[in-house]
């Protein structure tokens, strides 16, 4: 590692509209030097990100690369400037074969062969439609094509992500490669092994604010752990309620070997009547498919669903919710109306179906409505649209709508996300409140500290099963990262 | 070589089925010759630039409503210009007057940010009000050697003249194209635009290249309307939908991306020899009309429902 | 954390542009017509007399009776528009039923005449709604099939009964050029039809389907909302609609024609577009396309006493959507 410096970015801030994305990211990469760029889901990652690869404009703060600071918008310059991105999403044009792809991107024909060589992919075929070849082949082409540009930074987003063992060794033993001959490279990663394999540092993001840099020794994952998790500067109730309810009774919802390709290979668990059941996984292991099958989206390929002894199959959200099932989901732009008002928003599932398509009901309406904004403490009123409201309030109308409606499980994925501290405060005792009166509620949550503070047990999903069962008492965050990373020892399934 | 056939396997599938078509008509009419192929040469012309037009801006992921429009245009402004002055440069300004249509679409479509559908469907009545303002009335005159060149096999022995026309001019425009950067962008970008963006095409100018070419085709359509009626009709025909349809059925996705512009001539072709099976089987032409109208429903129908098959997938 | 307080001018006047669309729409009106005032003197009113003069009686009368139809088009315009839909098939559908009913009247009587001429307007619809709402067709392209090929069936039948006459069933004329009070019979109709459509919009669980569905499909299936459902319903209605305009239509014109009710079909999107309701879905006023049928009728005046041919009227209409719809995305662009 020489002491050049090739990429520094430093006060980076960016907001969108009420959420503060970055607060203070900075990350500085030197000749030679493979930096791990880790952080907790919706720490600011994939924003930090956008930023570096000039694919959006910092609200302040620089990216300099080679001195020279990165323009937006525009990542043919900025991969001139050097730094070549690889991201999670394929970049190869899927109607095109390999040879078009990459007349259309200038990349040297006889540098990429030999870079898919040497990346383990020895029968690609160059006029094999990008379309029909596998993701983990499209990911090698993606790497070999970063590198046949011969950048001065490359920058891998989960780069192991959908390969098998094999080609993660190869990725990996050229990488190395390349950063001895003077490469920069920015490698984000969940996977402990592979970092400790191929990094030098480590920069952690937290909240927005770029904690620590540590250098890849032996033990370094704890030390990384507890720079993820800092200190919370949450005081109050620890625990909203330290009472386990025992569960007596049958689960409500049963979920057996549930399976979907390619992430969930096979999932277990019972939710039981009037249990918060926290839901504790890492990005991309397998959770987003769960809810959606659950909340009746698509089915699932194998496994089984009951609800109340018995056997489901879903085909429509409607039969979800006609068996008491109702999602908040994790983006709210997918649950919201934005144009239209609370009330519209929040009355949406009475007009559902078709006997309730004439006159409306509108005291009955008014009152139910006005119950839930009262219940959620929405600050507005019922006629106001619903895009001019906060976050946080957005994400109460989410949930306000099944509310009015009647919850029996909740399905809630990452419902604080991007929220205000107030607002969560508020989100907490209504769960449990809900609970306490009888409900389920699948609690996925992206923030560990609110395991213990809203759940009675948690599950961690990681590739796509579930790894570890916590009790509330267990599930201090230290535990749950570690579970979330796989770094868990303990054989405990539900 | 396996790879080429399976890759052309859609084309190649509707080249058998016009050539069962016309064996069809042979057997109905024995007498169905080398003019009944030109008379289908003829019909199927305003119709052939019509479908490839619309290709090109269907495989950059996009749909041009005002085809028919742009095209009655065009054929106004032919026959104005043919009775004034020599044919050569009334038809370069003819084509270029195309360009400039194509061209404002794809620019507003680009700079409003209006979805191509909505743009495209103003300036559809935007354009009808122009060839309404050239000429209120059916009028003016084709030069005579425009509408010679359509007529008869005298350029390519055994071939409608027709046809060698609709193929040299759709050729001359995309041909050029296709295999140059730019083709690759205009695929890139209907097949997915962001890898297109994050490969460096520019995916606006793309955009605005794809509807100057469609400009440019249905320039091509007015012109042969032109040849084929002697005068300028200002009232759009029946191409939109038309042309959707042979797109569909010519194997171009409607989400873009894939497909050429082969498949779309020959499902014209098709259709046109369809009409002329049911003409010669004494239906009504209004029934005639309507039976086309049903097949182009239908296969615009399946095309979609094939799209969202493949989206799901 | 505290609302955007900065909002600039544009932005608050988009702002109230969209929450109230009527208000300056009829303003706007207002303007139009004294234009047309100084274009003509004395074709509104004498200034001096007030609005309620004899003379302008006739004219106001005249107004309020073209526009009519127009916006009972409109309305299926505003209603499809809602699910970012649209109906071309509207022209023809009026067209076809008010051609329907005048042959059949002169064979089978004037009652199931009109029956059969508003089930052909349900049938065209049923055919729309299931290519968007189950083969998820775009709106556009299905609707302008169907008119197309409804304009064929029309052609055969118009040759099937080219031997019988035709007969203006009388009620029909009634409503359509007769007057009561100066005002055109034609309210009779239109008064309960336009409560019927605000009350549909406002105050059911259809109407809010049809916001919401153009709002965000993805959330109102997340609710339970089988689209394919409310789409077939919609179309239909569009389809009966565009029928009951175009019997209305005949009683105004008292002429049948294989091409009645065709021109109105640009003109009723444009008034929806202008009134307030947005391709785009989601948004609409059928009160604002009321005021945008006038706001046209009054246009289409001025454009004939300035003898603007029909191209530059036809042309005139495709700039003002474009223009209209490109404002309305620049001033909601915070999205």
């Amino acid at each position: 590692m020489s002491d050049t410096v090739l990429l520094d970015a430093y006060g980076i801030a960016k907001s969108f509209g009420a959420v503060h994305a970055l607060t203070n990211a900075r990350l500085r990469v030197r000749a030679g030097e493979v930096v791990a760029l880790m952080g907790a889901n919706g720490a600011g990652k994939s924003t930090f990100i956008k930023i570096i690869t000039g694919a959006l404009k910092p609200g302040s703060g620089q990216v300099l690369i080679r001195g020279e600071e990165v323009r937006v918008g525009n990542p043919a310059q900025a991969r001139k400037s050097g730094l070549v991105p690889v991201y999670q999403e394929p970049s190869l044009i899927p109607d095109l074969d390999v040879t078009d792809n990459l007349r259309l991107g200038d990349t040297p024909k006889e540098s990429f062969r030999k870079w898919v060589e040497e990346l383990g992919i020895t029968d690609l075929n160059m006029s094999d439609t990008i379309g029909e070849l596998p993701l983990a082949t499209l990911r090698i082409l993606d790497l070999a094509r970063a590198l046949a540009s011969e950048p001065d930074v490359l920058l891998l987003d989960e780069m192991t992500a959908a390969l098998p063992a094999d080609l993660v060794e190869r990725v990996l033993k050229v990488v190395r490669q390349q950063a001895n001959e003077g490469m920069g490279v920015i490698y984000v990663s969940h996977r402990f092994n592979e970092i400790l394999e191929l990094c030098d540092t480590a920069s952690v993001l937290r909240d927005g604010e770029t904690v620590g840099d540590l250098t890849i020794e032996a033990g370094v994952e704890e030390r990384a752990v507890e720079l993820m998790l800092g200190q919370k500067i949450e005081l109050g109730e620890r625990k909203i309620t330290t009472d386990l309810r025992a569960h007596s009774g049958n689960p409500r919802v049963k979920v057996r070997n549930l399976a979907i390709a390619p992430k969930v290979t096979g999932i277990d668990f019972d939710l039981y009547p009037g249990e918060v059941l926290g839901v504790v996984a890492l990005e991309g292991q397998g959770q987003d498919e769960l809810f959606d099958i659950l909340a009746g989206f698509y089915p699932a390929t194998s496994g089984l669903i009951e609800v109340n002894g018995k056997s489901m199959s879903f085909k429509h959200p409607a039969d979800a919710i006609a068996a008491g099932l109702t999602l908040v989901p994790g983006n709210r732009a997918d649950a919201l109306l934005a144009q239209r008002s609370v009330r519209e928003n929040i009355a949406l599932p009475f007009s559902v179906r078709l006997p309730t398509w004439g006159a409306l009901k509108l005291r009955h309406e008014k009152e139910r409505v006005q119950f839930a904004i009262d219940k959620l403490q929405i600050d507005t009123r019922a006629e106001g649209e619903v895009q001019r409201l906060s976050g946080g309030n957005q994400q109460k109308v989410t949930i306000g709508r099944w509310l009015a409606t009647g919850v029996e499980t909740l399905l809630l994925f990452d419902p604080t996300r991007g929220i205000d501290v107030r607002t969560k405060r508020q989100i907490y005792p209504l769960v449990r409140e809900l609970a306490a009166k009888g409900a389920s509620v699948l609690f996925y949550t992206s923030e560990l500290d609110e395991v213990s503070l809203a759940c009675d047990r948690a599950i961690v999903i990681f590739n796509g099963q579930i790894i570890d069962v916590i009790d509330a008492k267990d599930a201090d965050e230290q535990t749950l990262m570690r579970a979330a990373y796989g770094l868990t020892s303990r054989e405990g399934v539900a | 070589m396996s790879d080429v056939i399976r890759k052309n396997a859609w084309v190649a599938g509707l080249v058998a089925l016009l050539a069962v078509l016309l064996v069809v008509t042979k057997l109905i009419q024995p007498t169905f010759g080398v003019s009944g192929l030109e008379s289908i040469a003829r019909a199927a012309l305003p119709f052939a630039f019509a479908t490839a037009g619309m290709a090109v801006v269907v495989i950059v992921g996009g749909i041009d409503l005002s085809v028919a429009s742009m095209m009655a245009v065009c054929a106004v402004a032919a026959a104005v210009l043919m009775e004034r002055m020599a044919g050569v440069p009334a038809l370069l300004i003819v084509l270029a007057l195309g360009l400039v249509m194509g061209f404002l679409n794809g620019a507003l479509i680009v700079l409003t940010r209006v979805p191509d559908i909505v743009v495209t469907l103003a300036m559809l009545f935007v354009w009808e009000g122009v060839a309404l303002l050239i000429l209120e009335t059916p009028g003016g005159a084709a030069s005579d050697w425009l509408e010679q060149s359509i007529r008869g096999s005298f350029l390519v022995p055994g071939i409608p003249n027709a046809l060698v026309v609709t193929i040299i001019c759709v050729a001359v425009v995309w041909l050029p194209i296709r295999r140059s950067k730019l083709g690759l962008s205009i695929y890139a970008t209907g097949s997915d635009e962001l890898a297109a963006f994050r490969s460096g095409v520019a995916i606006g100018p793309t955009k605005i290249l794809a509807y100057s070419l469609c400009g440019v085709l249905c320039a091509f359509g007015g012109l042969s309307l032109a040849a084929l009626t002697g005068i300028g009709e200002p009232v759009p025909g029946p191409y939109l939908l038309a042309s959707v349809a042979a797109v569909v059925l010519g194997g171009v996705v409607l989400g873009g991306g894939r497909g050429s512009l082969l498949g779309p001539l020959i499902a014209v072709y098709i259709l046109r020899i369809i009409r002329t099976i049911l003409t010669l089987l004494a239906f009504d032409p209004n029934v005639t009309t309507i039976i086309e109208g049903v097949i182009m429903v239908g296969v615009v129908m399946l095309g979609t429902a094939a799209m969202m098959r493949g989206a799901q997938q | 954390m505290s609302l955007a307080s900065a909002d600039s001018m544009m932005v608050r006047v988009g702002r109230y542009l969209k929450d109230n669309p009527v208000v300056p729409l009829l303003l706007f009106l207002f303007l139009l017509i004294g234009l047309l005032e100084i274009m003509r003197p004395g074709i509104v009113t004498p200034y001096r007399a007030g609005r309620d003069g004899i003379v302008s009686m006739f004219w106001v009368g005249n107004l309020i009776k073209f526009a009519i139809p127009l916006a009972m088009l409109a309305a299926c315009q505003v209603l499809t528009m809602l699910t970012a839909g649209i109906d071309l098939s509207a022209g023809i559908v009026a067209t076809v039923a008010a051609f329907v009913c005048a042959t059949l009247s002169s064979i089978w009587g004037v009652a199931p005449a009109t029956i059969i001429a508003l089930l052909t307007g349900l049938l065209v619809g049923l055919v729309n709604g299931f290519g968007v709402g189950i083969v998820r067709v775009h709106p556009l392209i299905m609707t302008l099939g169907t008119g197309l090929i409804t304009t064929g069936c029309l052609q055969v039948y118009q040759r099937l009964v080219i031997n019988a006459g035709s007969e203006i069933p009388a009620f029909l004329a009634w409503l359509g050029t007769g007057r009561t009070l100066g005002l055109p019979n034609g309210l009779f109709l239109f008064m309960p039809f336009a409560v019927f459509i605000l009350w549909l919009m406002r105050f059911t669980g259809f109407g809010r389907l049809l916001f919401a569905l153009g709002s965000n499909e993805k959330a109102t299936k997340l609710s339970g909302v089988r689209a394919w459902q409310v789409y077939l319903a919609l179309y239909a209605l569009s389809g009966l609609i565009a029928a009951l305009a175009g019997l209305l239509y005949l009683g105004m014109i008292r002429q049948t024609s294989l091409s009645l009710a065709n021109p109105l079909l640009l003109p009723s999107v444009a008034a929806a577009v202008i009134g307030g309701t947005s391709i785009f879905g989601g948004r609409g006023s059928f009160a604002g396309a009321v005021v945008g049928a006038l706001i046209i009728r009054v246009l289409d005046t001025m454009l004939t006493l300035m003898q603007m041919p029909e191209g530059a009227r036809t042309a005139l209409f495709g700039a003002i959507i474009l223009a209209v719809t490109a404002i309305y995305v620049r001033l909601t662009d915070t999205r």
